[in-house]
């Protein structure tokens, strides 16, 4: 089975409901294990990578939680396969780097998802849609625990799990949550807000992780530090900044649409104008247009839309989604063309935006979802 | 400050657990390093990528660290920032221990154990502790509580020679 046929279309995969799923698009937690005794990844030669792999991939695959999964190494899925992955947020960037000697595992829910060989021997991963922050632990610790009986893992009773950055020593734990903040974005509050999650030793990074543009106003927030503290006070801590970073989303928003509504409906609407209109538009145009009309949607504008339309849209739009259907790589301008087409189409069905009066308060807003 | 060419315009404050760290930055570095990019930047990184490097070199005056598991030296920890495999933070040790400091909360792992170890660990402690208690009933030559020690230290042994092989270390 291909990674296209075993993945979930994106139609499907968007409508899986989560708390707080209006602001949080996904939770994740994940974990990174070495093998004692041999070299990281970074540093093997390929006769070790592969030797590290023979070992992980078998007892990875025979865990319950992983029956049934999709389980390849790197150099048999094409640029493309990976390119989908990325965009799924199921691989990292530098995994879609990796050929022999690196692999993946995939359970059949795309909730569990192991790379084998990426910066770590594993780099384990439990993904939930919305705020699920706990039991996105609980299902990776599982996971952990029961791989460990089966690996002979690297650890050292005073670092804890060594891993190779010193960045990730200890738990080797990342908690993180990708978010959609447009409100915060448009009040210019957003800076402010890294500011201050940077202060409490928080990272906020891009839509693709590390070094990455928040492209459609999506951003990651994870912890940083990972020696010293445990799991579960990182997950709480991670957990009680994301609900104020909720929460000032939302009063952001409804500051917006008391003081400046004209402001945001002038957004929302050009978002969609542009969109439902357009024959040519770029990647990076489209998430943040589409970012709009989530805002709009949020706002209860578009009647015949709903989020997971939207979030649909925003995974079937990027470049290796986008050309799934051909089996050459297309050129940049040619992919603009379609993208356009595919927008012009899936719009069809969505009427015009029809702004409502702003609430009375920001309370009614709140309440919504 | 960091490229030493140009004046540093951008001056960067960030508070980790209870340490401040400063850095000062011209406008070309700041733009590379993404300070002012809305997709968000740490300190942490910046420090890693240019600071952490050198921290673990200068630790050694001069004579260059080999691990002898994997043979990496400090000179490739320079340029990957990465370490090559997990004898290297024995290797490496006095060097990272600053390192450690200003990146984490702490400098000691307080969190999960794999469970094969931590009941080794237990039953060593268990074991100590009985040793002392039979040292103790010997000299107060208390001989049918040592007899009653002595098969409980055995007990104590033999669950840990029954544990798996790897939770020895």
């Amino acid at each position: 089975m291909t990674i296209h046929e075993f993945l979930s279309l994106p139609a499907e995969t968007t409508r899986r409901a989560g708390p707080h799923d209006r602001i949080v698009m996904s939770s994740r937690v994940r974990l990174a294990r070495n093998l004692r005794g041999l070299a990281f990844p970074g540093w093997a030669k390929k006769p070790e990578r592969i030797k590290a792999l023979e070992i992980i991939r078998p007892a990875v695959e025979s865990l319950p939680q992983l029956n049934g999964a999709f389980s390849e190494t790197m150099d048999n899925l094409g640029p493309l396969d990976k390119q989908i992955l990325v965009e799924r947020h199921l691989i990292s960037c530098e995994h879609m780097a990796k050929s022999a000697g690196s692999g993946l595992v995939l359970n059949r829910e795309e909730s569990l998802c192991v790379m084998i060989n990426e910066e770590d021997h594993l780099r384990m991963q439990a993904l939930r849609p919305g705020l699920q922050l706990r039991q996105a632990w609980l299902a990776i610790d599982q996971v952990d625990s029961e791989l460990e009986r089966k690996l002979d893992y690297a650890f050292n009773s005073e670092l804890g799990y060594l891993t190779a950055c010193p960045t990730n020593l200890g738990t080797g734990i990342r908690v993180s949550a990708m978010l959609h903040l447009p409100g915060l974005v448009l009040a210019e509050q957003i800076n402010q807000i890294i500011a201050s999650v940077n202060k409490l030793g928080l990272a906020v990074r891009g839509l693709y992780g590390e070094g990455t543009e928040a492209l459609g106003n999506v951003f990651q927030v994870s912890n940083q530090m990972t020696l010293g503290e445990i799991e579960t006070d990182i997950v709480e801590r991670l957990n009680k900044v994301l609900l104020q970073i909720i929460e000032h989303e939302e009063n952001a928003r409804g500051m917006l649409l008391e003081k400046k509504p004209k402001f945001v409906f002038n957004q929302t609407g050009r978002a969609y104008g542009i969109l439902a209109n357009a024959h040519s538009i770029t990647s990076k145009e489209t998430m943040n247009l589409l970012s709009m009309m989530r805002l709009g949607v949020d706002l209860g504008e578009f009647p015949g839309a709903d989020r997971a339309l939207i979030d649909e849209l925003f995974i079937i739009t990027q470049p290796g989604h986008l050309q799934k259907k051909f089996t050459e790589k297309l050129p940049a301008e040619e992919r603009d063309l379609i993208r356009a087409d595919m927008l012009r189409e899936r719009l069809r069905q969505v009427g015009r935006p029809t702004p409502k009066p702003p609430p009375n308060s920001g309370a009614a807003l709140d309440k919504r979802n | 400050m960091i490229c030493k060419q140009n004046p540093a315009k951008v001056h960067l404050t960030q508070i980790v657990g209870d340490k401040m760290q400063k850095v000062d930055l011209c406008d070309d570095c700041a733009k590379k390093k993404g300070v002012n990019d809305s997709a968000g930047f740490s300190l942490a990184d910046l420090l890693l990528g240019l600071g952490a490097s050198n921290e673990i070199a200068q630790s050694s005056a001069g004579e260059e660290i080999r691990c002898p598991n994997c043979g990496f030296t400090q000179a490739d920890f320079k340029k990957a920032g990465r370490l090559g495999c997990s004898q290297c933070y024995l290797a490496f040790a006095e060097g990272l221990e600053g390192l450690l400091k200003t990146m984490h909360k702490g400098t000691k792992h307080v969190g999960k154990v794999p469970t094969a170890l931590r009941q080794s660990r237990d039953l060593n402690e268990r074991l100590k502790h009985l040793q002392k208690k039979l040292e103790k009933a010997v000299t107060a030559e208390d001989f049918e509580q040592a007899a009653s020690l002595r098969d409980e230290i055995k007990t104590a042994k033999d669950q840990i020679d029954h544990l798996a092989p790897k939770a020895s270390s």
